[in-house]
């Protein structure tokens, strides 16, 4: 976003000179996400208050707390919905989040399941993978666009790794809750993304289906850096390597399940419920 | 590259077929067999069919945005009054001094109103190719102009429709200003010559009624083309969950503002075919209510079809021919009722209702196995 006044700045390059020419994510530090003193209030309600974070490259993170504490709003400014009052976001250490929109920061590589399964209800699970796909998503090429074989290779690929392969065909509309909530993450892993958050992935899930879901997650660390927010404390413990509590918009309490749950002050504000 | 665009689509092939064979039997049988024989078709059905014709492109156009992007416009009828006056300026500078004040460069309205010389948008219109590029230009701009705004400030539902009503009421209104340029509430008519061919020949005639089915035709594969391609699917997916595609990495306002345009073209197109045939253009074509019975055919036909948008167009026009024929105050009645008919009875449209037998086949394939 370019503005008036950086045009009047004379210590420094004009910024469409310089910007936008990102030669992927520098994380040569070894974490991809920076998350410095963001704050965000809503009419006078502070959602997210003076928040750090950082995230390594490839770990599974989970990210609890009661309702309220900003979760989601959290989730918002790091996608681009939200813009926060004060503060800093960086995927890795060279790209400020705070200067893109949603879409450009999908195209950064940051993918985002929604806490509602959210799925192309019309199409099937198959084009739903398809409109997910990595690539050139502008509105001209994508009226010539033409899948090549290893295109539908990989589409298979994902199909199968989100247990999906058998409904191939099927419009996404007659898929069961948890098959849409895996179809949706099968979606963030097309777009080939750096960065998943993943907002809620087991509510109304059956038990076998969350464990199903735990091991779809499991493997998709590692390869992709995974930020879970989810309520059920029991799937929490069965994924988590590392967990960030937030209360009030501010980090609580941060580690192992087992440091988290023995801190007094978590027990006290979640736990101990 | 045709039969690739109509490759799975059976009814579009069908449909082709039955808008060639009719074009030409209509066209032979105007000009070909004597006005006495049973089979002779009249210049007055073929103007007729014509104007249907334009209708069904303003409605393909519609159903577009409306049915596979989701943006429910209630002012397309703008486009198409707006391609329409571009071509009533093509003909009014045609007619010359053949007007009631015999004035070689003014049109009989500005005589009256006593301009002393043309205004500047008026000039170039005495040339068909500047017209022709201003048909596609003006109503493409406009959209894209309208579309820039609404779109990136995320204006969607009802909202929208809204704004596209107030844009195509403001419209009438200054239309129907004389200082506007545009002839007033008269509008602009007593046209004489296309090309240079008089308006009233049979041969003009059925030139008209066959260009607008080929651009019908025309239209109907190039939104086919698009339906097909991974831009309707994209355009689907908005309509379904725009918040998703957003987050996908597409620009959904993008998406939005260029197909918009490009249905507002095809409108203006159609109206342009649409004026010389009537023989009058006035601000009564800006009116919502035009806007609003559009949206009524592409509903009645079934909607994200572009073949339904067609039906519906044919069938509600027709009917309105013959109602307001036979009987003039039940028209009115009767659209209602059509339009509940098919909402109780067929909430997806006519196409929609034969093709509800298709869509539950996956279904049947899962309880088979």
């Amino acid at each position: 976003m370019i503005t008036l006044e950086s045009f009047k700045r004379r210590d420094q390059v004009f910024k469409f000179l310089t910007d936008n020419d990102h030669h992927g994510i520098d994380t040569s530090k070894g974490d991809i996400l920076y998350i410095e003193d963001l704050s965000v209030s809503f009419d006078g309600f502070k959602a997210i208050d003076n928040l750090n974070l950082y995230l390594r490259e490839g770990e599974l993170r989970c990210i609890i707390g009661p309702n309220g504490a900003g979760k989601t709003t959290l989730m918002d400014i790091i996608t681009g919905k939200t813009r926060p009052n004060s503060g800093s976001v960086y995927l890795g250490q060279n790209i400020n989040l705070l200067e893109y929109n949603e879409s450009e920061i999908a195209q950064l590589g940051i993918g985002r399941k929604f806490q509602k399964p959210t799925v192309f209800e019309q199409h099937t699970v198959f084009e739903n993978l398809e409109l997910s796909m990595a690539g050139n998503k502008r509105v001209w090429h994508t009226l010539t666009a033409q899948l090549s074989g290893e295109d539908i290779d990989r589409i298979d690929e994902i199909l199968l790794l989100a247990g999906l392969i058998e409904m191939k065909q099927l419009p996404a509309a007659l898929l069961s809750h948890g098959q849409k909530q895996w179809l949706e993450i099968a979606m963030l892993v097309m777009q080939k993304p750096r960065l998943l958050l993943v907002d809620e992935p087991v509510s109304g899930m059956t038990h076998q289906e969350m464990e199903k879901t735990a091991e779809l997650l499991n493997s998709l660390a590692g390869e992709h850096t995974v930020v879970v927010v989810e309520h059920d404390i029991d799937f929490v413990r069965s994924i988590a390597s590392q967990v960030t509590v937030l209360h009030q918009g501010r980090v609580l309490a941060e580690g192992s399940m087992e440091q988290v749950q023995s801190n007094p002050a978590v027990v006290e504000v979640y736990l101990g419920e | 590259m045709i039969r690739k665009i109509l490759n799975n689509d059976l009814h579009g092939k069908i449909f082709l077929s039955l808008l060639f064979i009719l074009t030409l039997y209509v066209a032979l049988a105007n000009l070909l067999i004597p006005p006495d024989h049973l089979l002779h078709v009249s210049t007055y059905t073929v103007t007729l069919l014509g104007k249907y014709l334009t209708y069904a492109l303003l409605a393909i156009a519609v159903d577009l945005v409306w049915g596979y992007l989701g943006i429910l416009s209630l002012g397309h009828g703008a486009f198409f009054a707006l391609g329409g006056y571009v071509m009533g300026m093509y003909l009014m500078r045609q007619v010359g001094d053949r007007g009631v004040y015999g004035n070689p460069l003014l049109a009989d309205f500005m005589v009256f109103l006593n301009w002393d010389s043309l205004p500047w948008f008026w000039l170039g219109f005495d040339q068909f190719w500047f017209a022709a590029i201003m048909i596609i230009l003006v109503p493409g701009t406009l959209a894209f102009v309208f579309g820039w705004f609404a779109f990136r400030s995320r204006v969607t539902g009802v909202y929208l429709s809204i704004m596209t009503q107030a844009m195509t009421y403001a419209l009438m209104l200054a239309f129907f200003r004389n200082e506007m340029g545009f002839g007033g509430n008269n509008g602009l008519t007593d046209f004489k010559d296309l090309l240079g061919f008089s308006l009233q020949s049979n041969s003009v005639r059925v030139g008209l009624f066959v260009s607008s089915a080929l651009a019908l035709a025309l239209g109907y594969l190039c939104c086919r083309y698009i339906v097909n391609s991974k831009l309707g699917r994209v355009s689907i997916a908005v309509r379904d969950s725009e918040t998703r595609v957003r987050f996908l990495g597409y620009q959904v306002d993008h998406f939005k503002l260029w197909i918009f345009t490009f249905s507002a073209v095809l409108a203006g197109i159609a109206g342009a075919l649409y004026v010389p045939q009537v023989g009058i253009i006035n601000p009564s074509e800006f009116s919502p209510i035009n806007s609003i019975e559009i949206v009524v055919w592409v509903a009645l036909g079934g909607r994200a079809t572009l073949l339904g948008a067609i039906l519906g167009a044919l069938i509600v026009n027709y009917a309105k021919t013959y109602f307001t024929g036979a009987f003039p105050e039940i028209w009115l009645f009767a659209l209602g009722g059509l339009f509940i008919a098919v909402t109780l009875l067929a909430p997806r449209g006519i196409l929609g209702f034969f093709q509800k037998q298709d869509q539950q086949n996956p279904l049947k394939e899962v309880a088979e196995k």
